[in-house]
């Protein structure tokens, strides 16, 4: 069984963090990684870069763009592709595909990654 | 995990909201700092032992109303104070929020914008806004501008009482009112980023100030998501401080564009830029900040100086000239024109600057080396000369130097009567802001 563990803080206070608090952090988590890998349990690990980097498609017969985060509570996070994209009109370009074949309502939203690591992890 | 270093960040991250609205509700900067400070060291006290609240920012407004609210009866200055019952209801947190909300971006906008005040020269609107806003001290401040702490302490007073002083509109803006003060305070964090990243020898103290304009800028394009000029404001920082670990060579001074390692770039703060500068442009609205964001774009892109793409960044010093015509911008457009048409045209550009650029470096620096290509040495070396006297960096100098010693090579396969040029410095172009 798969389990993706995602991430929630106050993006406020973590991008207040000072470059020695930022890099304390990472490596701890860091350390928790290695182990996991370690096992050969480990896929995909991202960071992503902060939301006033982010763009939202609201699906429907004609995608609307819209600057800044998908900020709709009365949505619930679904699943995430990792694409690369050599501009965001590419990425724009791949998650409107996306948006007609699936059909149905609710948004994309697109973040550039500041970190990614694949790790080992094969899918079963 | 409520240890110091996330209180420090949180107190920081709330501190723009909630001093905004504090100000906004008191109407007194002093006032409003004073119960912000109080309510800070309420926090430290019961946040290790309570856990941090949910939404600190509102937590701080809460309490610094509360502990200010006597110092406020003293006085008959304020107005539209919420009543006392309900500050006194145990649910603050709500309250705060209902309150603050709405307000929230307005309250922001307004704080950086007090910083702006006309009648202060730039280096205290920095100031301020460092002390205000980004909660530096003062010792941090005075570090970050290399002059004594009572110096600065002296600096921020006097600012704070010529913003005192000011008929700070406290009404929410309109939204014309909105678009000027966000053009203002774009300036000033751009004015912060610059202050930091125009050093010519390596200062972690002033790099402080590119990290901390970049906090503000992002600040502000949270407020304002929508916002292309925030976009590429914020994209052209970025893109301008990835490349800060390559600046500085080992002796601390400055590396010029073309001779820096460009793996040593921050590729993080370049993803970043690029994707924010992408989405600006989709607004089809392009502004200076926009146009030299995608200038430094495209530097950003070429992972060699040779694989730079002269041909757009012509273009877009072409745009920029339009939006915003200055003699320097044009000397920069001569720098691409030179790659892309040749140094005769670049050179026919630039001299007709010769009046109002005369004391600038890079004039005489970029009108050398397009009178050496042409191979019209003489003149050359004279322009050097003038660049080299107007030096600011041994980078720069440096630079001028490694010209005249190849004039006077080329000269010395035909001349034999040269006398030694050592000792003499000069340059082409530095890593300037784009």
């Amino acid at each position: 069984m798969l389990y993706a563990i995602l991430c929630y803080d106050n993006e406020a206070v973590t991008s207040s963090w000072s470059k020695e608090k930022d890099d304390e952090v990472m490596a701890n988590l860091g350390a928790v990684l290695e182990k996991v890998d370690a096992t050969g349990r480990l896929g995909p690990v991202a960071r992503l870069l902060p939301t006033s980097a982010a763009t939202t498609i609201r699906k429907g017969k004609e995608p609307i763009v819209m600057d800044g985060p998908f900020a709709e509570t009365k949505e619930q996070l679904l699943g995430f592709y990792v694409v690369e994209c050599a501009s965001l009109d590419e990425a724009l370009d791949t998650a409107k595909q996306l948006a007609a074949a699936s059909g149905s309502a609710g948004a994309f939203e697109i973040r550039p990654l500041g970190y990614f690591n694949a790790f080992g992890l094969k899918a079963k | 995990m409520t240890d110091l270093a996330w209180i420090e960040a949180a107190l920081t991250a709330a501190r723009p909201r909630a001093l905004g609205a504090l100000v906004r509700y008191f109407r007194e900067l002093d006032l409003a700092e004073e119960a912000f400070q109080n309510a800070c060291l309420k926090a430290l006290e019961t946040w290790p032992q309570n856990g941090p609240p949910r939404d600190p920012a509102s937590w701080l407004i809460m309490v610094a109303r509360n502990t200010a609210i006597d110092a406020v009866r003293r006085r008959s200055k304020q107005t539209e104070l919420p009543d006392e019952e309900e500050l006194a209801r145990p649910d603050g947190e709500d309250l705060a929020d209902r309150l603050d909300n709405s307000h929230y971006r307005d309250d922001v906008l307004r704080l950086l914008f007090i910083c702006c005040h006309p009648e202060l020269p730039a280096t205290q609107q920095i100031a301020l806004a460092l002390r205000l806003i980004s909660g530096l001290t003062v010792s941090q401040i005075a570090r970050s501008f290399l002059v004594s702490e009572a110096a600065m302490e002296q600096r921020i007073t006097r600012a704070k009482k010529v913003v005192a002083s000011a008929n700070v509109p406290f009404e929410t803006p309109d939204a014309v009112e909105r678009m000027e003060r966000l053009g203002v305070v774009a300036a000033m964090i751009y004015l912060v980023f610059s202050e930091g990243y125009s050093t010519s020898s390596a200062q972690p103290e002033r790099a402080h100030l590119c990290d901390e304009a970049v906090r503000l800028g992002r600040l502000l394009l949270r407020l304002f998501p929508d916002e292309p000029e925030l976009m590429g404001l914020l994209a052209l920082m970025l893109l301008q401080h990835s490349r800060t670990p390559a600046r500085f060579d080992a002796d601390g001074e400055i590396v010029l564009l073309d001779d820096q390692d460009r793996t040593r770039w921050n590729r993080t703060m370049i993803s970043e830029g690029l994707a924010l500068i992408d989405k600006a442009m989709r607004h089809r609205a392009p502004g200076q900040y926009q146009v030299q964001a995608a200038i430094a774009a495209l530097h950003a892109r070429a992972d060699h100086p040779g694989e730079t793409d002269w041909e757009q960044i012509d273009l877009l010093y072409a745009t920029l000239e339009r939006i915003q015509p200055s003699p320097v911008v044009t000397l920069n457009r001569a720098v691409a024109v030179s790659k892309v048409h040749g140094p005769e045209a670049a050179l026919a550009m630039v001299e007709p600057l010769a009046d109002k650029l005369d004391s600038y470096f890079h004039f005489h620096g970029l009108r050398g080396a397009l009178l050496e290509q042409l191979g019209r040495a003489r003149e050359a070396a004279k322009a050097f000369d003038q660049a080299i006297a107007l030096a600011t960096s041994p980078a720069e100098a440096a630079h001028i130097r490694m010209h005249l010693d190849k004039l006077q090579l080329a000269n010395k396969s035909t001349k034999t009567d040269v006398g030694s040029r050592r000792g003499r410095s000069s340059s082409g172009k530095g890593d300037k802001p784009a």
